[in-house]
């Protein structure tokens, strides 16, 4: 999001109030996008739930719960980027969003070694209703986590630059809203497809 | 509100972590006791703990006004409503 | 009134006085964006009006005359898609809502400018995609049901993401309006005392934001159907093929409000000023478009009654439809009350006001027909659905989107427009849309189906007064765009508040400068003090 050209009023208080309204409303709309699948999700699950049993024991469960707990990792490192640019302790700050990229690069790496693994097998999305399933929203979160790395590399060139200050740190706040977010989605993902298949 | 007691905002968001990771766990062990339904109830009801968690102390929704706590918990209704009448059809159709 | 406003030397240009390319192509001004998209989607509306033209022309005859029965599919199915997702969608809320919201809440420019631009970059993109889609010939109608468009050779793959980059710029569009209707109200702006409009713009945006993520799905799945067949809508693979008709309808439903919605808006500010009576029911008006929101949300199932649905869905969703009804309604009181006894004057704006009234009750009234279950058996894809929401969309949107062209033209440009052209236009354009409406609910009734491009030849009469009908509604609107496109260069100078109206977008010059006011506005009351104390000036 353009926070940095939010016109919400004269102080940077106001306008980080205006950036984080338009954040909240853009993951509600990020809500609704994931909403279809989950709809899909359910559906088919009450329909098949031996198809999902039997299927979801092919998934990796151990890669899962690693990523998982990287993902959940970089939400950490996040938060305690914010609160170190919060209090102006810039390079503390700027190795904390190099460690979420870095996370958030690991969990790509996970992904694609489960992806290939899954295509040795001959698992595709379309060979059934729960690999489908399970390719689209794995898919679709990783855009999002692509997406967040990119605006995570952005918010750190913007901090190396000097360009955040305890008081004006808004771009940072947005990404890191948005970066949760993302986390959020998989901790529901994650016992969804690898668990309770 | 973080920058008056930050070492108490880092605490806070290593315990958070802890919680999760916990949780975690603890979802990924329930996963292998076969209790029929049971299991995505509880698989669910860990999710939206640790959901929980991750929004009110990484996203700050604690210390958030009441228009921010609308604008993120009025989706959640319209995603009930996308399900629900979906499921209205699917599951009462013959 | 306008007539008897001295010419003044030529004004100052305000926002419009940087010319070049550039000026426009990368301006943060909400004024110029809110024009790239009024002419982009003008444009559409034309071209959507041309192949409306044409499919009328064919149906004269009953058989397979002028040109081919898929070159028919074809048209149709363009003349849906554009003037839906080009047009009618994002012609009130991203034209006029741009260019309106930010100067009647008393604000410099909308929450985050450089977002603003970039849908419409976006916006531009998904064009560019969808024409590119078209070069097959695609024949799916706008709707795009499943299976046939996850089978069929037309390239539906590069449409899905076409249009899921034109949603995505509706969007940003609304998640804009949402924030700065929320952040940057002038000072004693409070929520009632905002103008109607910005009612509207709030609860269309709501809309945007919250049902068009689930098209952007839906066509994501689509594509993935096709490139990949995941199958969720393939019931050889255990998919389920009205899943897409429910994803397709949780927007596509909610979405005709977003239609609508702002039309309300603009009338409900033209009603007072022409009528100089103050609004009758302000909150009743502001609370009902919050209301046909919300409740837009919870019947989208009244689309797939005869599609197989479960029957307990189906009582449901009817049951729901009805509560529509309620909220209109209280909106429809309002203006008519708002209208008794007030000193109307008809100048073109209160005529395409009051013409919305009228055809929208009409198009709405009959909505009921639909929505009741039995009926709808009886009236589904018939022509009746057709008038129906024909009389909805164009009596209503587009009628209510000329009324607010009419009524901020001189604020938009600046100029005044002839009100005698205005008026011919209006008539012909009146009369011309009841003619080719009214038919079709009658076809509707005596079972023509619609989509069909031949038809038994006892329909054939009631089709040739519907086509002679869309020439005169062609030719007015011609008409009416002549005559505002002519005043944009010919036109008499406007003053500030050429209507006599109270919002505060009429508070500074026409056209505005380029950051709205010389000095933010304090509001200490209601847009709507019409009456008593305008007596006791006079």
């Amino acid at each position: 999001m353009s926070g940095t050209e939010s016109h919400g009023g004269e102080t940077p208080a106001q306008a980080l109030a205006t950036a984080k309204l338009g954040i909240w409303t853009f993951l509600a709309t990020e809500v609704l996008l994931f909403g279809g699948l989950f709809t899909c999700y359910i559906v088919f699950r009450l329909k098949y739930p031996e198809l999902f049993y039997t299927e979801h024991l092919k998934l990796n469960r151990p890669l899962g719960l690693v990523n998982t707990v990287v993902l959940i990792t970089s939400s950490l490192t996040m938060a305690l980027g914010i609160a170190a640019m919060k209090q102006g302790l810039r390079r503390r700050a700027t190795a904390c969003i190099s460690l979420t990229i870095l996370l958030a690069c690991g969990f790509l790496g996970v992904k694609y070694v489960e992806w290939s693994e899954d295509f040795s097998h001959g698992l595709y999305p379309g060979t059934n209703l729960f690999f489908s399933l399970y390719f689209m929203m794995t898919g679709l979160h990783g855009i999002h986590v692509v997406a967040g790395i990119c605006a995570l590399c952005w918010v750190l060139v913007l901090a190396r630059r000097g360009r955040f200050s305890p008081e004006y740190s808004t771009p940072v706040e947005i990404t890191g809203l948005y970066w949760h977010f993302v986390d959020l989605v998989w901790i529901y993902l994650f016992p969804l497809l690898y668990l309770v298949g | 509100m973080l920058n008056t007691s930050s070492t108490k905002a880092y605490r806070t968001y290593i315990l958070v972590w802890l919680a999760l990771l916990v949780l975690t766990v603890v979802t990924w062990l329930v996963s292998y006791v076969h209790l029929g339904m049971l299991n995505v109830t509880v698989a669910m009801l860990i999710a939206s703990m640790k959901a929980l968690l991750v929004a009110l102390f990484f996203m700050h929704l604690r210390y958030e006004n009441r228009l921010l706590w609308a604008f993120a918990i009025i989706p959640l209704g319209f995603l009930t409503l996308i399900i629900g009448g979906t499921l209205a059809d699917v599951l009462l159709r013959d | 009134m306008p007539d008897d406003i001295a010419p003044s030397p030529p004004a100052d240009r305000g926002y419009l006085t940087e010319k070049g390319f550039l000026s426009w192509a990368c301006t943060l001004d909400h004024k110029r964006i809110g024009l790239l998209y009024l002419g982009t989607t003008l444009l559409f509306f034309l071209v959507g009006g041309v192949f409306a033209l044409l499919l009328r022309m064919k149906l004269m005859y009953p058989g397979e005359e002028l040109f081919s029965n898929k070159a028919y599919n074809v048209f149709f199915t363009l003349h849906g898609i554009m003037m839906i997702f080009l047009f009618i969608i994002p012609a009130i809320p991203s034209a006029l809502g741009n260019f309106l919201i930010p100067l009647m809440i008393g604000a410099r420019d909308v929450a985050f400018p450089r977002l603003n631009i970039f849908s419409y970059w976006i916006f531009l993109a998904g064009i560019i995609v969808i024409l590119a889609s078209l070069a097959s010939p695609l024949d799916t109608g706008w709707t795009f049901y499943t299976p046939y468009s996850a089978t069929t050779g037309a390239a539906v793959t590069v449409l899905s993401f076409g249009i899921f980059l034109v949603g995505m710029s509706s969007i940003l569009t609304g998640l804009n309006f949402i924030v700065t209707i929320h952040r940057l109200r002038a000072p004693g702006l409070t929520w009632f005392r905002l103008p109607l409009f910005i009612w509207s713009m709030y609860a269309t945006s709501i809309i945007q934001v919250l049902a068009t993520p689930v098209v952007g799905i839906t066509f994501l799945l689509l594509a993935a159907e096709r490139i990949f067949g995941v199958g969720f809508f393939d019931p050889a693979k255990g998919g389920d093929p009205l899943l897409f008709q429910h994803f397709f309808w949780f927007y596509s439903h909610p979405v005709v409000y977003v239609m609508i919605l702002p039309a309300m808006g603009i009338v409900s500010e033209i009603l007072p000023v022409f009528a100089r009576k103050p609004i009758f029911g302000y909150k009743g008006i502001a609370y009902s478009s919050l209301a046909i929101a919300f409740i837009g949300f919870l019947v989208w199932g009244h689309h797939m009654f005869v599609s197989g649905m479960s029957d307990v869905a189906g009582i449901i969703f009817s049951f729901l439809t009805f509560f529509v009804a309620v909220p209109t309604g209280v909106k429809v009181f309002n203006w008519i009350a708002t209208l008794y006894r007030g000193s109307i004057s008809l100048d073109a704006p209160m005529l395409y006001s009051l013409t919305f009234i009228f055809l929208f009750i009409i198009g709405g009234l009959t909505g009921p027909f639909l929505g009741a279950l039995a009926t709808n058996v009886h009236l589904h894809d018939t022509y009746f659905v057709v008038a129906h929401f024909h009389y909805t969309m164009m009596g209503g949107t587009v009628i209510g989107l000329f009324a607010g062209l009419h009524y901020w033209f001189p604020k938009m440009f600046g100029r005044m427009y002839s009100e005698r052209r205005a008026l011919t236009a209006w008539l012909l354009i009146f009369f011309g849309f009841n003619i080719t409406f009214f038919s079709m609910f009658i076809l509707g009734v005596q079972g023509m189906p619609r989509r069909w491009a031949e038809y038994p030849e006892r329909f054939q009469p009631l089709h040739i007064a519907s086509t002679a009908g869309s020439w005169f509604l062609a030719l007015g609107t011609v008409l009416m765009f002549w005559n505002l496109f002519r005043s944009l260069f010919r036109g008499g100078p406007a003053q500030p508040d050429p209507w006599g109206s109270k919002t505060l977008e009429w508070r500074t010059g026409s056209p505005p400068p380029t950051h709205n006011f010389a000095e933010i506005p304090t509001v200490t009351e209601w847009p709507y003090g019409f009456g008593k104390k305008e007596k006791e000036r006079e």
